[in-house]
């Protein structure tokens, strides 16, 4: 266990935090209605506001580590898409209001049970992130679980249409539990979450709410590699558009 | 030194929450310890969100009115853990919500949990004081707050939600 192994896992945290993040705020201004459309911007700003602490957090350890000063600025304006660590599920494209909602629910299914046991992380820093960001998450969590059971046992239309989002995020929910090596070298330390403990609880709670939705998991083949920088294709394009600004105009601030 | 620290809570009192202006940042509770180091004072404080686009207006705003009562130099120091709670706020505080026309959070959380489609939290209407209150959305204009519509006088509202 070193602190390298730290730094890794914090940006792992980070970048899901953030491309998802991301991702829902891409929605804003173009939500179905003035209410949701607010909701998801919401919780967008949440998740960047939790990756703005986890990539403070690393940035602090990467400077003591020696070498040029790193900010938070640098570690998500200029970094590849294969230094980025996120889960393939946060960077999948929205596809229409159910797709984004049932990413969603898969992420703050994850996100809710990980930050549970993160908060006891003998990391005090990730500790603290963990115990506010719970909070938050509790909130997601409900609304993207309701949204989901209201589209899936809703119209025709919208059972359909979850259907086929089922079909085309389920295979990037194994990965949420496959532990990367950086997991592994900080489990035994007490840092990181023990994602198989997690797991059976994620399951439990996707189980009960995709049964009131009226919907079955397909037994699709599960994908992974976005924890060791080996990303689908919608990853470089997301980057492309959120990067844009410090490429063209390096150091440009607000 | 101890009267010191009371001057610098005594002009913290003049810092308003850009979001919301009638709360100090007293009454939101996020002032977790003032001290004084070296004649410089430290102020710890604490976000309400992970996410709250007013905390730089905040810090920022500190340092001037700071500046402007003699201490040209501040240290912030931000701390997340304990985490803030919506109990933090001061009665003060919630009944000049209630004045400017945001439903204060209610005293005992109900809703913090993963229940879904729970029963509404009886809120009550700024406006009219009725109870007859519906829940629109758990996110309302900003983070803090959820978006309610009152059935009595049917105006729509803020309520500072628990957390």
């Amino acid at each position: 266990m070193t602190v390298q192994h730290t730094i890794d896992y914090t940006l792992h945290l980070a970048d899901n935090a953030l491309v998802l993040g991301h991702r829902n705020s891409e929605w804003t201004g173009h939500g179905p209605i003035l209410e949701q459309d607010i909701a998801l911007s919401n919780i967008a700003l949440d998740l960047i506001g939790q990756a703005r602490y986890l990539y403070q957090y690393a940035a602090r350890l990467m400077t003591m580590q020696g070498g040029p000063e790193v900010t938070e600025d640098v570690l998500a304006y200029l970094r590849d898409s294969w230094d980025y660590r996120n889960c393939l599920l946060v960077e999948q494209a929205n596809g229409d209001w159910g797709k984004t909602v049932l990413r969603q629910f898969f992420f703050s299914a994850y996100q809710y049970f990980f930050y549970r046991e993160l908060q006891h992380s003998r990391d005090a820093e990730l500790s603290a992130i963990a115990e506010k960001a719970l909070k938050e998450v509790t909130y997601h969590l409900r609304w993207s679980s309701e949204w989901v059971i209201r589209l899936g046992d809703g119209t025709e239309e919208s059972h359909a249409r979850m259907e086929k989002a089922l079909d085309q995020l389920w295979m990037y929910t194994g990965e949420l539990f496959q532990p990367a090596g950086f997991e592994q070298a900080l489990a035994p330390g007490g840092i990181a979450v023990d994602l198989g403990e997690i797991k059976p609880l994620w399951e439990l709670r996707v189980g009960e709410v995709l049964k009131e939705a009226t919907l079955t998991t397909p037994g699709s083949m599960m994908q992974q590699g976005g924890k060791q920088g080996k990303h689908t294709e919608h990853l470089g394009y997301l980057l492309a558009e959120m990067q844009f600004l410090q490429r063209a105009y390096p150091g440009n601030e607000w | 030194m101890m009267e010191e620290t009371k001057t610098i809570w005594s002009l913290l009192e003049a810092v308003n929450d850009p979001e919301v202006p009638v709360l100090s940042v007293i009454d939101l509770g996020i002032i977790r310890k003032v001290r004084m180091e070296d004649g410089r004072p430290e102020i710890v404080l604490t976000p309400t969100y992970s996410g709250c686009p007013a905390m730089d207006v905040i810090r920022m705003n500190i340092r001037m009115v700071l500046g402007q009562h003699g201490y040209p130099a501040v240290k912030l120091t931000t701390v997340l853990s304990p985490a803030w709670t919506t109990d933090w706020m001061s009665e003060k505080g919630k009944e000049k919500l209630r004045a400017y026309g945001i439903a204060p959070p209610l005293p005992v959380q109900t809703v913090c949990h993963l229940d879904l489609f729970q029963r509404e939290e009886a809120i009550a209407c700024p406006h009219c004081h009725s109870y007859h209150t519906t829940l629109i959305s758990e996110f309302g204009s900003t983070a803090c707050k959820a978006l309610y519509r009152c059935e009595d006088c049917h105006e729509p509202f803020d309520y500072f939600k628990c957390h």
